[in-house]
């Protein structure tokens, strides 16, 4: 065997060597960081080992910023399943008007997220905003969108479906474009009903392409950022403050370095088990998808 | 085959001890961090007769924010190069932005600026790990200034407010010179005069009354011909931004403290039963005429409404309504008055006030240049022609404010003048000057918040001061 063909194999794997690097040794080091007290004020730090970990786990504010990352991931991730489906399912019926709606459709996926709450701000804006302008008529003009806790939860979660439901109706409209036509056809023979065809038939065959969406979205909305931070900065009071959000501030603004650090280590290991729980569950609905099939 | 497979073993475990050598090198390396440091200051590297040329030939980066008084700087530069053949190239970042940008840059450790702006809280922040470079030695240095700088022609409250011994609660003044002032901002009530006049209203002198009329504005503008006006425009969002014009403004002119200082340990006051009173009272005060969806407002909304005739007060830098005042600037423009705002129970005009200051980067490379720079952009004649032909207002140095054509040019501006020379002397940073400054304040900024949406003060403000009681303690 030639020198050359004997290298080759070790070749081939140079730049899968080299992303892997790129991607793990950042993260090392973000790992490595997190063992000592690094900030600002104290630019050689002490080893000070699991300590960051430990005081992020006593606060009161990461168990708060925890809880509200969740509802945010899962009310988020929730509305745009429900809304892509059903938004996929009205293009898939349709014809010249589900072309030029699929095509308007995706528009919000063309402009940055930041972009989009901001825009959003200025229509959710109590006096001056479009949307109480076009709830006046009917005597809710007054409202103040993002001034209260629950508020502020929900309109970035609105802010959040605008976003990115066209994401999942695509993918939802890709799944249903991909559907074999016989068990359809099977079914229209037998007389099933709409209702009995969609339960029995396009959910279950469409399942595998939704839960990938679900996948995306409830990953993205866990690591949430940009639309909260430009909608409320994490407000009222913190009631909107997402774990990055809180990562942002401790290494950022505070510069307490290892500890915003560490709030983005925790933040890692709960998207990564949450991602691990889904796939393999995404497994176990294709296999049953095939058997529909 | 067998040799095959472990040449393949070897060649893993080689690349994977390759790949992990950046990481222990990083180890091994610390955080960033410089040893070269010298207690030496480059400023005593400047010997003879002071020459503006002496650096002829260099190039000055410089990181500035985008502000009226950046503006009227960019305009002069030319003014800069012809005197000193140094060439100044710079980036100009929205505010949004900007800090976060120099607090990233100067915390790589490089030397991507030489100069920037910065206010004299990041002093706080900046100073200790040793990312500024201390400008004392170099305004001592006859060789590096000239005497027309005249260091004596600056309010000394403003050269004070960026000069700090490093260690938490001490007071301002004293240590390092960190930046030096170049603009600054007086918190004070502007005001419409088309709506206080239609509605028979003097400005407030006590804070009991600058409640009454914000709600008073609130209640009878629409109804008098200023459709969607509410009273007084403050900030609100989750910042540290809202604390310190009105709020810390008039918290100050009560007599109340941030963190009281005993023995050099810091302890927070923001929860003392004066304390609370008055927080309760300016969430009440927004509650009752203040801004729709206030938790979202900053500086920029509070000034637009003012302009937009929205807002019938603007508690908040004078500057912030300067720029809605001037002709054609905005519709309220030729209809906004100025006004020291509400005394304190004992008469204080105590004011806190936001410096625009110049600083260097310690790790400068180009320090000496940089210092002429720095000269020149706070130098009487750079100022008095920013003050006087752009909107570089506020002067930091006595000179400039007692100019003729400087007070010429303010005169159309109702009050803008008499309320300067009013707060000026009693205008200084009234929080305590600590590195987590930032923390503090939004932190406070989110307290505030949840007192404005219906939360017991006492149980919120307890609650912060007993979070950063571990924080600065």
């Amino acid at each position: 065997m030639g020198w050359r063909l004997a290298l080759r194999p070790y070749l081939l794997i140079v730049p899968a060597l080299l992303l892997t690097c790129g991607i793990l040794y950042p993260f090392g080091l973000g790992l490595y960081y997190t063992l000592f007290d690094f900030s600002a004020s104290k630019p050689q730090p002490d080893m000070v080992r699991f300590e960051n970990y430990e005081t992020v786990f006593t606060q009161e504010a990461f168990w708060n910023s925890a809880w509200v990352t969740v509802l945010y991931a899962v009310g988020a991730a929730a509305v745009e399943t429900v809304l892509g489906v059903a938004v996929a399912l009205l293009l898939h019926r349709s014809t010249l008007v589900g072309r030029v709606l699929e095509k308007i459709l995706i528009l919000p996926l063309m402009i940055a997220p930041v972009i989009a709450a901001i825009i959003w701000k200025l229509m959710l804006q109590p006096s001056v905003g479009v949307v109480n302008h076009l709830l006046r008529p009917f005597g809710l003009g007054g409202v103040q969108w993002t001034d209260t806790p629950t508020g502020a939860l929900l309109s970035s979660i609105a802010v959040d479906v605008w976003v990115y439901t066209p994401f999942v109706a695509i993918l939802a409209l890709a799944g249903l474009r991909s559907l074999p036509t016989s068990p359809f056809e099977a079914a229209a023979v037998d007389g099933a009903g709409w209702w009995y065809t969609f339960r029995r038939l396009t959910l279950p065959m469409l399942w595998p392409y939704v839960l990938v969406a679900v996948i995306f979205r409830f990953m993205d909305s866990l690591k949430v950022f940009d639309i909260i931070y430009a909608l409320t900065e994490g407000g009222p009071g913190d009631s909107t403050v997402v774990l990055q959000i809180r990562a942002y501030l401790e290494a950022i603004r505070f510069q307490r370095y290892s500890f915003g650090i560490s709030y983005t280590i925790v933040l890692w290991a709960v998207v990564y088990l949450a991602a691990m729980v889904l796939v393999k569950h995404l497994g176990k609905i294709q296999r049953k998808a095939a058997e529909v099939k | 085959m067998d040799t095959h497979a472990h040449d393949r073993r070897r060649f893993l475990a080689l690349s994977a001890a390759l790949a992990a050598t950046p990481f222990l090198t990083a180890c091994g390396a610390g955080f960033g961090g410089d040893d070269d440091k010298s207690d030496g200051s480059a400023a005593d590297d400047v010997t003879g007769s002071f020459d503006w040329k002496r650096e002829k030939g260099t190039t000055v980066k410089a990181l500035l924010n985008k502000h009226p008084y950046t503006d009227a700087l960019v305009a002069d530069l030319k003014s800069f190069t012809e005197k000193t053949g140094i060439e100044v190239e710079y980036d100009v970042f929205p505010e949004d932005n900007y800090f976060d940008k120099l607090t990233v840059d100067l915390s790589s450790g490089r030397a991507s600026y030489d100069v920037f702006m910065l206010g004299a809280y990041m002093v706080w922040q900046y100073g200790p790990p040793g990312w500024l470079e201390d400008l004392g030695p170099w305004m001592r240095n006859a060789s590096a200034t000239g005497a027309e700088w005249d260091q004596a022609d600056f309010f000394p409250n403003l050269l004070q407010a960026d000069q700090w011994s490093l260690k938490a609660g001490a007071p301002l003044g004293q240590g390092g010179q960190y930046a030096l002032p170049w603009g600054w901002e007086t918190n004070v009530v502007a005001y419409n005069t088309d709506v206080f006049s239609k509605l028979g209203l003097k400005p407030a002198e006590t804070f009991d009354e600058l409640r009454e009329i914000a709600g008073t504005i609130k209640r009878k503008a629409p109804g008098a011909g200023f459709d969607g006006m509410y009273g007084i425009a403050v900030r609100g969002s989750r910042s540290w931004a809202t604390i310190h014009p009105g709020f810390m403004t008039m918290y100050a002119r009560n007599g109340l403290r941030d963190f009281t200082v005993e023995g050099g340990k810091l302890t927070p006051a923001m929860n003392t039963p004066e304390a609370i009173a008055f927080t309760e009272d300016w969430a009440g005060m927004v509650r009752q005429g203040g801004p729709p969806s206030w938790t979202s407002y900053t500086w920029y909304q509070c000034s637009s409404d003012l302009g937009a005739k929205k807002a019938g007060m603007l508690f908040d830098a004078d500057t912030a309504a300067y720029f809605q005042a001037v002709e054609g600037a905005s519709p309220a423009s030729g209809k906004i008055a100025f006004h020291p705002g509400p005394k304190g129970p004992d008469g204080s005009l105590a004011t806190n006030m936001w410096i625009w200051s110049l600083g260097m980067n310690a790790k400068s490379k180009k320090k000496s240049a940089s210092w002429l720079f720095l000269q020149w952009a706070t130098g009487k004649e750079h100022l008095l022609k920013g003050a006087v032909t752009h909107n570089h207002i506020d002067p930091v140095r006595k000179s400039v404010a007692d100019a003729a054509a400087y007070k010429n040019k303010m005169k159309n501006l109702p009050g803008f003048i008499e309320t300067f020379e009013t707060v000026v002397d009693q205008t200084k940073i009234q929080f305590t000057p600590q590195a987590q400054f930032f923390d503090a304040t939004t932190s406070w900024a989110a307290a505030l918040q949840e007192i404005y949406g219906g939360k017991g003060a006492e149980s919120v403000l307890d609650g912060l001061a007993g979070d950063l009681a571990d924080k600065v303690g």
